[in-house]
């Protein structure tokens, strides 16, 4: 189990009985797991309401975890005429074309030629679903839908799910109140790319100009 | 009875010479008075300490501000008077093996609340700090390379809001106080300006405003309340309110919203069920400058 016991509950499920309408048909399904398979909906509701009985309190909002458009489609790298990039479903080739899955990311052709891998010592198969291109796998042999990606990600990264699950992980947005408003939070790949999931450097923000100018002329500690 | 006749002029001398100079010097001590070219400036300068106005003062109040950053600023914004809710008590969060120095938080203090754009103002400092060492004082907030850098950590500081404040004891005017809810706030019309709240901060987090605050319109974050957000006048101090116009209302800080890493965590301390009680009951936290006794609401913590 990666998150709490399950003879345990949290204070939290008084409140937000996160767990109540989920499934655990896997050992390593999460509260945060995304339930129906298929559904495309671009943010897709994860926490069920809590009933009036169970609260003694208004409906709360709901807590929804951004999709990220490309869990389900690759980039081309190419734009249409109108300046839009190309995405392309995974089912449009792959429906068509019977090809075994590399084992290895070397011997990798077409859209997917490109692409940074920088996973551990994952290989294709160790996420997606040999049988089902567009599909994920967990390491009970379960094949996921693409947009549960997180049930995935969670197998190995326990603590960080852990977290995510409480609030402590993860960008967010909206409403800390849920009983005021609803609240959008990142999903794993919105900041992870899951072939390279560390966090990238990049350029900051400008620094201060408020500054003393004789700080930034010795160098000495800040003000 | 020359003599006479002498000091009796002289008194007389005397006397004219005296009321002239006091004359003069209480034209001079009333001159702002006479500087002032409407009803506006006259309602500002009898105004109220905050927690004295009325319900239908603060109104005026608000409606005077209002109008005023129509005229000086040209822009139409709304500002509230947004009180604590019973039952909440702020605190945050945050973890410093996310934070990776990116300053995003920092753009957005920028620009929700406000800010000066020349001096590129904002409340919060991300300092950049060796590994190893957790004396904020010796981070450097100037560093300007890719981020995260390999060997070092980011801590970002802003206002405390300490639980036992030492910038609110300074005031002598008591223009600065704290909330119900936690939050120190400053009555920016209140405020002389004497800065006495700056030095009394060990954490370095109020800033002053030494000129106007120069924003064009289009950049207004419309939506202020009197004790956060609102164009601060020049010559008063400022500080992180937590963006109490959104955080009273239910709402997550600026800060929390730009964070691109999840490193910040808000929420209500009496609601078990926060996120931000889980991080305070699971996390080895710590505050800064502990030894001070100031007891800080905002903790910081490592994953590992």
């Amino acid at each position: 189990m990666v998150s709490l016991p399950r003879g345990a509950p949290a204070p939290h499920a008084r409140r937000r009985p996160r767990a109540a309408t989920l499934t655990w048909s896997a050992p390593f399904a999460l509260a945060f797991a995304v339930g129906a398979c298929g559904n495309r909906d671009a943010r897709e509701r994860i926490f069920a309401p809590p009933t009036e009985a169970a609260t003694g309190d208004a409906a709360l909002h709901a807590v929804t975890i951004h999709q990220p458009r490309w869990l389900e489609a690759i980039s081309t790298r190419e734009t249409d005429a109108l300046g839009r990039p190309v995405e392309v479903r995974c089912e449009t080739c792959h429906s068509t074309q019977q090809l075994a899955l590399p084992t290895g990311t070397a011997n990798l052709r077409g859209p997917h030629a490109a692409m940074h891998f920088e996973h551990g010592s994952n290989q294709c198969a160790s996420c997606h679903d040999p049988a089902h291109y567009n599909r994920l796998r967990l390491a009970t042999g379960e094949s996921i839908a693409m947009t549960a990606a997180m049930q995935l990600c969670a197998q190995c990264h326990g603590p960080q799910a852990r977290d995510y699950q409480h609030g402590a992980h993860g960008g967010m947005s909206g409403y800390w109140d849920l009983r005021r408003g609803p609240q959008i939070r990142n999903h794993c790949a919105d900041c992870h790319d899951p072939h390279a999931p560390r966090f990238p450097q990049f350029s900051p923000a400008p620094p201060p100009r408020d500054l003393p100018a004789a700080h930034r002329a010795s160098g000495a500690s800040h003000e | 009875m020359n003599d006479s006749k002498d000091t009796v002029k002289r008194r007389v001398a005397l006397k004219v010479l005296a009321t002239t100079l006091g004359a003069g010097a209480f034209a001079t001590a009333l001159a702002p008075i006479q500087q002032f070219t409407d009803s506006t400036n006259v309602q500002e300068w009898l105004q109220k300490h905050y927690r004295e106005l009325s319900s239908r003062e603060i109104r005026e109040v608000l409606a005077r501000l209002e109008a005023e950053t129509k005229q000086k600023y040209g822009r139409e914004v709304t500002i509230q008077d947004i009180r604590p809710q019973a039952g909440v008590q702020f605190a945050y969060a945050l973890n410093l093996s996310l934070c990776i120095g990116c300053r995003r938080c920092v753009e957005a203090c920028h620009k929700e609340n406000n800010h000066d754009r020349a001096s590129h103002n904002a409340y919060i400092r991300v300092l950049e700090m060796e590994q190893g060492s957790m004396d904020m004082e010796r981070g450097r907030a100037d560093y300007d390379h890719p981020v995260r850098a390999d060997d070092k950590f980011y801590l970002p500081v802003q206002c405390q809001q300490c639980e036992n404040p030492p910038c609110t004891k300074v005031c002598p005017v008591e223009a600065t106080w704290q909330e119900p809810d936690g939050i120190v706030v400053v009555d920016y019309n209140w405020c002389i300006g004497c800065r006495y709240c700056e030095a009394a901060c060990p954490y370095h987090a109020r800033r002053f405003n030494w000129r106007k605050p120069e924003i064009p319109a289009a950049e207004i974050n419309p939506n202020q309340s009197y004790l956060s957000n609102r164009i601060r006048p020049q010559g008063v101090v400022e500080k992180c309110t937590f963006c109490l116009h959104k955080t009273r209302q239910g709402q997550l800080p600026a800060c929390l919203e730009a964070c691109p890493t999840g490193a910040r965590v808000f929420g209500n301390i009496l609601d078990e069920s926060s996120s931000i009680r889980w991080v305070l009951e699971n996390k080895r936290v710590y505050v800064l400058k502990e030894e001070l006794g100031t007891k800080p609401r905002f903790f910081y913590f490592f994953d590992k």
